[in-house]
């Protein structure tokens, strides 16, 4: 009898969900133990046609990390959706975006333009990469850019979310756990569109630093407190943490380092929007009235877009900024190369 | 013209197709390595605090988060001209050697493991992880996984996390070490040092005495003459976290060494239409094309270009092993591609020993963590080695800190151009009268594998008596053969 | 000749000081502009900034948001909550890239109807001048690369 099969596919990802995985160490085992491994580039030798070549659904779980960037990462998005049973958003870029997300605060040919004239980038000619072009043998083709960056869910069907940048290996495990108990018929699937290895509350939960009233007279930027007290809240101490819109989950790894928490594990349960989440937590602690009072200690926040939006703005109410709506593809060349 | 294409190509971090072009003799006439992606982070980090940089540029690559943390916090530590305490460095540092252990062993054992543990052209169900325990025995399986558990486990400690840490920020860093936590990162780079002697010897065992694998190493179809770079310190000596950028020519000799505010004068970075990733070569010799020699500007970054550039490894095991391999390939410098994976190996023994060292410097606990910035932030230049290459970060900022402007040379960009060129010399030497197999075209990918160190797959602890059962598949994923333990 | 265009304003006012302007000036027959809808809230502290952008992404041109005046807020101290939340938000939509004059703050009593009457025709006009923000539109594009690149294209 074989064993159902399991896919990990990166698009436009970093590679950390992958380190992550690996990161369970022995009970990458029992992924092996329960598993044929049908398609995973980094570690296997199988390429895309061997999963074009499977029959629809033949895969019964595959992990996406990844965000929607280009045209290539689409196309896999609907050929892994057309040969999976379960898909699942896995990671911060694929379920809101992540960091890379950002580059919908500005419209895609700036990319171009600053990526290929940068100081260091020799390129009088003004060559931009182009989707295809004609060398002397042929013709070589390179994905095109999507006009900004999108989720997994907002191209295709996804049937689970795993949030985090990455998600902690601990809570890898535990999803592992529980899919292993699933095939055996021990368990049952959460709810389709479900959170899955992540808590149901903020950050703020799992951190062990004491809370009290929060009346913030002054924000200030890490560098300026550094090291800060090892009890006290973060934002109380002044330092703007993610905290409380975050979901939990990670243990809060980073406040217990001492750095605040930047919202790698997305928003809370029941929060719409993350940015507008935070907006409130943080207007809320501010102690002052009057309007240049209130500015003054707002200016702590020197970019308010970054700190509210660093992983989830391509997932955000607004998804990008108006800038990048522009009608425009990748920036032509002034002279094609080659 | 017949066009073969692999996509896309696999065991390696990131993403990447390979476009071959056959003439009507069915020999290659020309080969493209072409990188798919492109994120934008040097427009999409314009307006961040300076302070976020080493958090956001974490994400360029989550195989070496380190990397660009460390890079990163240089640069803004230049940005506001602020020198962190001396334990703020040791801890940073620290945490980058757990790293460098963790990384190399990762692509050694699951990457580059199974071309030469199972075979260049072993079917391509055993080419992986799998394949190796199968050949060479479930202990070494376990080992891996522990050194990768010690190393990661180490930079949890001091960074926070284990992937994408948050710890370093301008002027130091924000977590004390305890005495508990120092104690326990000391026991595990000492069982580092071990597994790095063992490392050492099982490709002595299994790579050099095997002929086939040493004429592969030594032949011609993996070599390419080019300068080589790396970071070195004050006695020239292999420096992974600080130094000068060491150059030396195809001959071995010295031909430039900077600090990170001079790359610009040395440095230039080169445009093609058919790829989203730039070519850096040296400027004061200038792009001459896909070409190997003194008078091209492509330039290897490298485990092995490295230890080409300096003039010894600054600790005493590692030194040994770098004489040996010296001795055993022929003097410096080596020229032999594969040869990477050697150095590598001993680049992870350096790492394991400086982890040693750090550990029990006396001040590696002390309070005296941070330094606060006072200065006017404005521009600031922060070199590190990533263990794919030469890693290079350069801010301009407004007076308030938020970037203005980036510029970033990534470690694996150093090496575009000899990827490009290694690919095609491997197609070209192995692929003749349109004679194409599985297995050629995977020696083909061997061509790169050498310059990447990514990730580890499936990696398995298999302590004892635990069951074991291992289903290999041929390419058409039906079962070949079930082995059970 | 081309219609004038008519924007759409959602109004969030609190139940007891601006809701009862409202409504007053509208028994008095007091006219103001039809551009604004109004949602009633019990507090402006109720306000949260989701509800903000949820108008903005959903089509709406501007967003009023009116409360008791400082000192007078029924709950005592939430209007101050809905000052700093405002403040902040503007903030984040400018760099959005949208106009923060498109959500406007006004404070008035239940006896203010005038007041209110003029504040919502004169916010009508600033957004008016402002012209369409039309979210809802740019978001419906599939996102792919729209034209194809003519050699004779120069980068833009």
């Amino acid at each position: 009898m074989s064993k159902p099969k399991f896919a990990m596919y990166w698009s436009g990802s970093c590679g950390g969900c992958e380190i992550a995985v690996i990161n369970i160490h022995e009970k990458i085992l029992d992924v092996d133990a329960n598993f044929d491994i049908a398609f995973w580039p980094v570690a296997m030798d199988a390429k895309v046609k061997d999963v074009e070549a499977l029959e629809d659904g033949a895969i019964l779980l595959t992990l996406w990390n990844g965000s929607i960037r280009n045209e290539e990462n689409e196309h896999m998005a609907h050929l892994l959706r057309k040969k999976s049973k379960i898909l699942v958003a896995f990671g911060s870029c694929a379920t809101e975006g992540c960091i890379p997300g950002l580059a919908n605060l500005a419209p895609l040919h700036e990319i171009f333009d600053v990526a290929f004239h940068t100081i260091s980038t020799d390129n009088p000619q003004g060559i931009h990469p182009q989707p295809v072009t004609k060398v002397p043998e042929g013709e070589i083709s390179i994905p095109v850019m999507k006009d900004r960056v999108y989720t997994l869910a907002q191209v295709v069907d996804v049937d689970y979310y795993m949030p985090g940048c990455p998600p902690e290996s601990h809570q890898i495990a535990a999803v592992i756990d529980l899919v292993i108990q699933v095939l055996q018929g021990k368990a049952e699937l959460p709810p389709k569109g479900s959170v899955i290895g992540a808590g149901g509350s903020t950050v703020c939960e799992e951190c062990p630093r004491k809370r009290g009233v929060k009346t913030i007279k002054a924000f200030h930027r890490i560098q300026e407190v550094a090291p800060v007290d090892p009890d006290i809240c973060l934002l109380e101490q002044g330092v703007p943490c993610n905290g409380p819109a975050t979901r939990s989950g990670c243990d809060a790894r980073c406040p217990n380092v001492g750095a605040q928490c930047i919202g790698c594990y997305g928003p809370a349960e029941g929060v719409i929007d993350y940015g507008a989440r935070l907006v409130t937590a943080f207007a809320s602690v501010i102690d002052a009235t009057e309007p240049e009072e209130i500015e003054r200690i707002l200016d702590g926040i020197p970019d308010p877009t970054g700190q509210f939006y660093r992983f989830n703005l391509a997932d955000s109410l607004f998804r990008a900024s108006a800038s990048s709506f522009k009608k425009n593809g990748q920036s032509p060349a002034k002279a094609s190369g080659a | 013209m017949e066009r073969i294409t692999i996509d896309p190509i696999t065991r390696l971090e990131g993403h990447g197709k390979i476009d071959i072009f056959l003439d009507g003799n069915g020999d290659v006439a020309n080969s493209y390595f072409q990188i798919p992606e492109l994120r934008g982070f040097e427009r999409f980090c314009v307006g961040r605090p300076v302070e976020e940089m080493p958090l956001l540029t974490n994400r360029i690559c989550g195989v070496c988060p380190e990397a660009h943390h460390m890079a990163g916090v240089k640069a803004a530590d230049a940005v506001y001209n602020v020198d962190p305490p001396r334990t703020a460095k040791m801890l940073r540092e620290l945490l980058y050697m757990a790293f460098y252990a963790t990384d190399h062993t990762t692509h050694f054992y699951a990457l580059a493991g199974p071309d030469f543990i199972v075979g260049p052209d072993a079917p391509v169900a055993e080419r992986n992880i799998l394949g190796v325990i199968h050949k060479v025995g479930l202990e070494i399986g376990g080992k891996v996984i522990q050194m990768r558990k010690f190393g990661h486990r180490t930079v949890e400690m001091i960074g926070g996390r284990k992937v994408h840490p948050a710890s370093a920020i301008p002027g130091g860093v924000t977590k004390i070490l305890s005495e508990e936590e120092r104690k326990e990162i000391e026991e595990m780079g000492r069982w580092a040092i071990d597994f790095a002697l063992f490392s050492l010897q099982a490709f002595n065992d299994i790579v050099l005495s095997n002929k086939t694998y040493l004429d592969l190493i030594v032949g011609d179809v993996y070599t390419h003459k080019t300068y080589y770079m790396g970071l070195v310190d004050e006695n020239n000596k292999v420096n992974f976290y600080d130094g000068k950028v060491r150059v030396v020519d195809p001959d071995g000799k010295e031909f430039c060494k900077y600090a990170p505010h001079e790359y610009m004068n040395h440095i230039a970075e080169h445009v093609e239409p058919w790829t989203y990733l730039k070519f850096p070569y040296l400027k004061n010799v200038g792009w001459k094309g896909f070409v190997d020699g003194k008078d091209s500007g492509v330039y290897m970054a490298t485990p092995l270009s490295r230890l080409n550039a300096a003039d010894g490894m600054a600790t005493p095991l590692a030194q040994e092993q770098y004489e040996k391999m010296y001795a055993t390939l022929g003097g410096k410098p080596v020229h032999q591609r594969l040869a990477i994976h050697w150095a590598r190996l001993i680049e992870l023994l350096y790492a394991a020993e400086h982890w040693v060292e750090l550990a029990t410097d006396p001040e590696i606990t002390s309070p005296n963590v941070h330094k606060k910035p006072t200065g006017i932030p404005t521009e600031g230049v922060g070199i590190v080695e990533a263990p794919r290459g030469t890693l290079t970060h350069h801010y301009w900022t407004d007076e308030k800190g938020l970037l203005t402007k980036v510029n970033l040379i990534v470690g694996t960009t150093n090496n575009y151009a000899p990827i490009q060129m290694s690919t095609k010399k491997a197609a070209q030497s192995l692929i003749k009268g349109g004679k194409v197999s599985e297995g050629l075209l995977n020696m083909v990918e061997m061509a790169f594998r050498a310059y990447d160190p990514c990730f580890g797959c499936a990696t398995h602890a298999l302590p004892g008596q635990m069951p074991l059962e291992i289903t290999i598949h041929n390419s058409d994923g039906e079962v070949k053969e079930v082995l059970k333990r | 000749m081309s219609e004038q265009f008519e924007p759409v304003i959602i109004g969030f006012t609190c139940n007891w000081c601006s809701y009862r302007a409202a409504d007053l000036a509208g028994t008095a027959r007091m006219k103001y502009a039809p551009n604004v809808r109004l949602i009633r809230l019990m507090c402006s502290g109720r306000l949260d900034p989701t509800f903000i952008m949820k108008a903005l992404a959903g089509g709406a041109d501007g967003v009023l948001i009116t409360g008791c005046h400082p000192g007078e807020c029924h709950y005592i101290e939430q209007n101050y909550k809905a000052l700093r939340r405002y403040l902040l938000l503007r903030r984040v939509l400018k760099g959005m890239g949208i106009a923060p004059e498109r959500v406007k703050l006004v404070w008035a009593s239940a006896a203010e109807g005038t007041k209110l009457t003029n504040e919502i025709n004169t916010f009508v006009e600033e957004v008016r001048a402002l012209g369409p923000l039309g979210w809802n539109k740019k978001l419906a594009g599939n996102g792919h690369v729209v034209e194809e690149l003519a050699a004779e294209e120069v980068a833009a």
